[in-house]
């Protein structure tokens, strides 16, 4: 019995480590593979993959750089719109609606179910709702009144970087307002009493409080939505154009990363192929940057506060 | 003596002054503002799925084939039949490995592997689930040159895997501690006090898990674009094209024929009643009271 009772423990861990090391295998897998299958794109182009910004399947040209610029430009259009909407709906639920717990939690399942909308239907939506009505009362308007700024010049046609940048906004909130509500019902009430002691009204409380105290947490919420803002896929590729374009008009028809490959992988083979599957390992090596640096910086914040409670 | 305290007391109130009294309303009405901002879209998105999608549902609808364009009676039977075969196969792959690594994380948290693990997983939870597609297409597609339902199902478990594994570990940390020790003090040992009182006591949280990686990989589209592809037909055996609802709602919202584009919007309301449907099932009843269960993390 005695050598029993060991073995059935050593057989189970045996099989959960194995579990748990086929995540890290799977990690490192992906790395290499996306290595392998990009090899003869990244031998033919080298460094210059990166920052040449012809992409010309016809001739055999490809360069990265209008997708790195439409990623990065759509992403800070979400981050800019969504970042504060999320941090509105955080601060509503966690501080104002802190004595009616039923009401925030509703609200926070609404906000969540967003969340579980597929980026398909996103895509649908933006298509034959957001660009009719983004192109007719948004775009055209500024492009009559403040054309000649070259942000809101060009042909407002609704298929551009706007449009994708306010899709991927609606797309973040729920990852970032959900991860700053988090935030915000870990910091001890103690902070709050404290202020309030002192003769503060709400808002001094939240701002001088809550927010400093959360603060890296709060980073860590933004970090998250702007992985998600570039990893998206779907949704964009639907609604920015898809032709690769680097051009300081927000109404100028782009393409992302991930848009790229999702629209022209089909009709790919040899060293397009292989230029697309480098765009997927610099998608690889950016999310695994910004979803390392989101987890460390969240980990520190909800250990912190383990150790204090 | 007591006058000075009672003079300090009544000058306290005065001290808020006018800006701060306004500054504070203003930015309670910019939070309502943000919230209204976020609720907005949501109420349009479905609204706007269910009134344009209702017209193009009907049973031929559910149970037919797709036709050519503007030729009636096209169906996406073979989409919801392959929907559900690839998230099968991918629920076979990753529920087993995501709740033993679970287990992992949570019975063996102080191990080197485990946090290695767990830190690998919640990086890989936040990955674009394109970037999937592309690794199984490099070592399935390539290799064999056949698009399949079998890779479109490998694809669906990466994305699942990290998403059962990380909510497996949080609920089952949640398992108080004082349950192991009873069982143990009892004789019965770990492997059994792990898969019977840990498991069963967190087999809610498990099952909440499992059900959300299985909602968030129906509406994953872009993994199958590049795996499984498409087929307007019922694929014979699970080594061909096989069609399903997201790649479906993409071409067809993409095409210029009017009546492709509203049974796009026809399959986009059967996609996100099956989505719905599972989310409120987790939300209502089982997952209240579990926390750090959120689809999106």
């Amino acid at each position: 019995l005695r050598f029993r009772l060991p073995r059935g423990d050593t057989i189970l861990k045996i099989l959960l480590a194995a579990a748990a090391l086929f995540i890290i295998g799977l990690v490192i897998g992906l790395a290499v593979e996306l290595y392998l299958g990009s090899a003869s794109s990244i031998f033919k182009f080298g460094p210059s993959f990166l920052v040449g910004s012809k992409w010309q399947p016809t001739n055999n040209v490809f360069n990265a750089l209008p997708f790195i610029y439409g990623t990065l430009l759509t992403s800070a259009i979400a981050i800019v719109i969504g970042f504060p909407i999320s941090l509105g709906i955080a601060i509503f639920i966690s501080e104002k609606l802190k004595s009616h717990q039923t009401f925030g939690y509703l609200l926070g399942t609404i906000v969540d179910l967003l969340a579980a909308v597929p980026s398909v239907i996103y895509g649908l939506w933006g298509v034959f709702v957001l660009i009719p009505l983004l192109r007719d009362y948004v775009e055209k308007p500024l492009h009559n009144s403040l054309g000649f700024i070259s942000l809101f010049s060009g042909h407002p046609f609704g298929y551009d970087f706007l449009t994708a940048g306010v899709i991927l906004a609606i797309m973040i909130i729920p990852t970032m307002s959900a991860v700053s509500r988090d935030v915000l019902s870990v910091v001890p009430n103690s902070q709050r009493e404290a202020m309030y002691s002192l003769g503060a009204t709400d808002w001094e409380v939240t701002q001088k409080s809550v927010l400093p105290y959360a603060k890296s947490g709060l980073f860590g919420a933004f970090i998250l939505g702007l992985g998600r803002a570039f990893g998206e896929t779907m949704a964009v590729t639907m609604v920015i154009g898809n032709i690769p374009t680097i051009s300081s008009s927000l109404f100028s028809p782009g393409a992302t990363l991930s848009s790229i490959i999702a629209n022209e992988f089909s009709e790919s083979s040899g060293i397009f192929q292989s230029a697309l599957i480098e765009i997927g390992l610099i998608l690889f090596f950016v999310a695994l940057l910004i979803n390392g640096l989101a987890r460390l910086l969240l980990w520190r914040m909800t250990r912190g506060t383990q150790v204090k409670a | 003596l007591r006058g000075v305290v009672v003079t300090t007391k009544s000058n306290l109130p005065t001290s808020i002054s006018l800006w701060r009294k306004i500054v504070n309303k203003l930015m309670t009405i910019l939070v309502i503002i943000a919230v209204v901002l976020a609720v907005i879209p949501l109420l349009l998105i479905l609204g706007d799925v269910f009134v344009r999608g209702a017209p193009a549902i009907s049973i031929g609808f559910l149970t037919h084939l797709p036709t050519a364009p503007n030729v009636p009676g096209g169906g996406i039977a073979n989409a919801i039949v392959g929907t559900f075969t690839m998230v099968g196969i991918a629920a076979l792959i990753s529920v087993p490995i995501g709740v033993g690594a679970g287990i992992f994380f949570s019975e063996w948290a102080t191990s080197k592997i485990s946090t290695v693990s767990s830190f690998m997983n919640d990086v890989l939870t936040g990955f674009p689930s394109i970037v999937l597609g592309l690794f199984v297409f490099v070592i399935i597609i390539l290799p064999t040159k056949q698009f399949s339902a079998f890779a479109g199902g490998i694809a669906l478990s990466f994305v699942m895997l990290p998403i059962i594994a990380r909510t497996t570990g949080e609920s089952l940390k949640l398992v108080p501690m004082t349950l192991r020790e009873a069982s143990m003090a009892l004789g019965i040992p770990r492997w059994k006090t792990v898969l019977r009182i840990v498991i069963g006591t967190g087999k809610n949280g498990l099952l909440t898990g499992i059900l959300l990686a299985v909602a968030r990989a129906t509406g994953e589209t872009a993994p199958i674009l590049l795996t499984a592809s498409t087929s307007i037909y019922f694929a014979k055996s699970i080594f061909q094209p096989t069609a399903s609802l997201t790649v479906f709602i993409y071409n067809y919202a993409t095409s210029p024929y009017a009546s492709w584009q509203t049974q796009a919007w026809g399959a986009a309301l059967v996609l996100i009643l099956i989505m719905l449907g599972l989310n409120l099932l987790v939300k209502l009843t089982i997952g209240r009271n579990l926390t750090g269960t959120r689809l999106e993390l």
